[in-house]
């Protein structure tokens, strides 16, 4: 059996069993890089040699008395947006190519406490902007089902490395689907959860009214385990809400979807959805039914304004995220720069790729005196009235069923051309975190080019226990999940 | 929503963006195809409708004011493209 197949979970099982220790989890992990990742280009740094170090000392800690401590052996890969205590976190741009920061984010943190094994940071469109990773300072990561299409973005590389087993599972962060869409594209799990769910602490901002971190995993029960590890209140992020965390892995028991209805928004399944991704979700649909879901019609009528809402609203809130990046204190610095101002400029210009520079023009335009209330202030009032569509639906279901894509995964260099485009193929995911709510991507199929599509659940806020309860019904009464990619 | 080059470089630079005539051309033709996406906005009728700046409703997180542990002078100028003594260099500002 090669250890690199395995979930996460069974991993566990195998590793607290006893029939497997940390140091060959490490060496089986790099083997399979080894193999892939030049086809697959997921990570933008491996660390080999600590994952190894890390090994070893929980090795060590265990000898004698595995069975009565809780330590684990994770192998993952993180998005490397996240700030890893010595280890460079680039956000994949220029900006950050030597920054190295002198302290864990707290997702970080909670996992080397509980026995973490960073296996590498994962490759991503610039500060997380883009559906492609096509942005990437560094060049882009390629989909594991056919590596002439993107993997999606911008926790593309932690996806396509989830799903070319190159980890046992990963973190990404979701502001405008960044989880969901890649997990979708690569035929793996991607949950985003409920804004203030998990801790931002220490994740470098991009939109922070939208910005979620969560896990991109190759099952449910991966999905359910991670959250319940990286879920929780923390006072160093004041917009991590003080809720009860449950045990989301609990909630799998119950293997169907009794007492539960299910809501089918027709604006989701209108023009421009590709025909083999809506035949994919309409028969998840029938799943869910024959799962015991009460399948109803509902209406979530602004959906048309999610795109524009978006891209007004996190480009403001990027314009002013990414104002820090000024050559002064750390990143990148602007060469033979005469004053302060050129200091600035230089280093912007420099540092910064063309989409980062587009949403920054774009949120400073909708910030500017004379257009603020006509863009900004729109924007955050129609934002409003598609919290207000949720609300009124979950009034009537429990959950809401949606695809995650327009289409499959496409081609490199598609759409790269055409930042509209682009911007409006993130239209099925983007009104959740609009609204702030939790949603989990999972496969539901594949069209007929081989390629994976995925079919998105959406849930009450902090009702993540509901959302994996349903996606993991539903996986266990398919197969999707067995099929692998080739990786050629 | 047609928007001007010299509106775009006005935006540069008050985005700090040192941009050249080359970007200054191609951003004039995408911000203009995005905001005339985004005047779609306008057909919904929002007077009156209370705007969302965080979906969470917390106003003031308050903590204690205890002094913890923080990072060093060291590790606070590691990454520092220049340094002086236990400073941050930049170019004289004043003359």
């Amino acid at each position: 059996m090669s250890l690199h197949k395995l979930t996460l979970c069974e991993l566990q099982r195998k590793f607290t069993a006893g029939e497997v220790t940390a140091k060959e989890i490490v060496r089986a992990y790099f083997l399979r890089i080894g193999q892939v990742e030049p086809k697959v280009k997921a990570y933008v740094t491996t660390q080999k040699e600590q994952a190894m170090i890390q090994a070893a000392a929980i090795d060590d800690s265990l000898k004698g008395w595995r069975k009565t401590q809780p330590m684990m052996a994770m192998p993952l890969a993180i998005k490397d947006n996240l700030c890893t205590e010595g280890v460079t976190t680039t956000c994949s741009s220029r900006m950050l190519q030597n920054f190295v920061p002198p302290y864990d984010a707290t997702v970080i943190a909670t996992l080397r406490a509980q026995g973490y094994l960073l296996l590498g940071k994962t490759n991503l469109d610039e500060f997380a902007m883009g559906s492609s990773t096509e942005n990437s300072a560094f060049g882009p990561s390629r989909n594991p089902w056919n590596v002439q299409c993107v993997p999606g973005g911008s926790s593309g590389g932690s996806a396509a490395a989830v799903a070319a087993d190159e980890c046992a599972a990963a973190l990404g962060s979701d502001t405008g689907g960044s989880i969901r869409q890649p997990a979708a594209f690569c035929g793996v799990v991607g949950l985003k959860p409920t804004y203030g769910r998990v801790s931002r602490y220490g994740l470098i901002a991009f939109a922070s009214s939208l910005d979620q971190i969560g896990p991109i995993t190759k099952d449910v029960a991966d999905a359910a385990f991670l959250l319940g590890v990286i879920a929780g209140h923390d006072p160093m992020d004041s917009t991590s809400a003080d809720v009860p965390v449950p045990d989301y892995t609990k909630a799998l028991k119950k293997k169907d979807l009794k007492k539960l209805k299910v809501g089918v928004p027709a604006e989701f399944f209108a023009e421009g959805l590709d025909p083999e991704v809506e035949q994919a979700v309409r028969a998840a649909i029938e799943e869910l039914k024959s799962l015991g879901g009460e399948i109803k019609e509902i209406q979530l009528p602004r959906t048309d304004a999610a795109v524009a809402v978006y891209y007004v609203i996190a480009t403001a809130e990027a314009s002013s995220n990414l104002a820090r990046f000024d050559g002064v204190k750390f990143g990148l610095r602007g060469k033979d720069t005469k004053d302060l101002l050129e200091l600035y400029t230089k280093t912007r210009q420099e540092g910064f790729g063309p989409e980062v520079k587009r949403r920054i023009m774009l949120g400073t335009y909708a910030l500017s005196s004379g257009y603020y209330d006509a863009y900004y202030g729109k924007a955050q009032a129609v934002r409003t009235l598609i919290r207000q569509d949720f609300d009124e639906a979950f009034k009537e279901v429990d959950l809401i069923v949606t695809p995650v894509t327009p289409t499959p995964a496409f081609k490199l260099g598609e759409k790269s051309d055409d930042p509209l485009q682009m911007y409006l193929s993130d239209i099925f995911t983007i009104s959740v975190n609009l609204a702030g709510l939790p949603a989990i991507a999972l496969p539901c199929g594949f069209s007929k080019s081989g390629l994976p599509i995925g079919m998105q659940l959406i849930g009450r806020a902090f009702q993540e226990d509901t959302l994996l309860r349903a996606a993991h019904a539903y996986e266990q009464s398919t197969q999707w999940r067995a099929k692998k990619p080739a990786v050629r | 929503m047609e928007i001007t080059k010299q509106e775009v470089e006005k935006v540069a630079k008050l985005a700090r963006l040192q941009v050249t005539e080359s970007e200054v051309a191609v951003f004039t033709k995408q911000l203009s195809q995005i905001l005339t996406h985004v005047e779609t906005l306008k057909k919904y009728e929002t007077s009156g409708v209370e705007p969302t700046a965080t979906v969470l409703g917390q106003v003031n997180v308050f903590r204690d004011d205890v002094v913890r542990p923080s990072l060093s002078v060291e590790q606070a100028l590691a990454n520092a493209p220049e340094r002086e003594a236990d400073g941050f260099c930049v170019p004289k500002i004043i003359e």
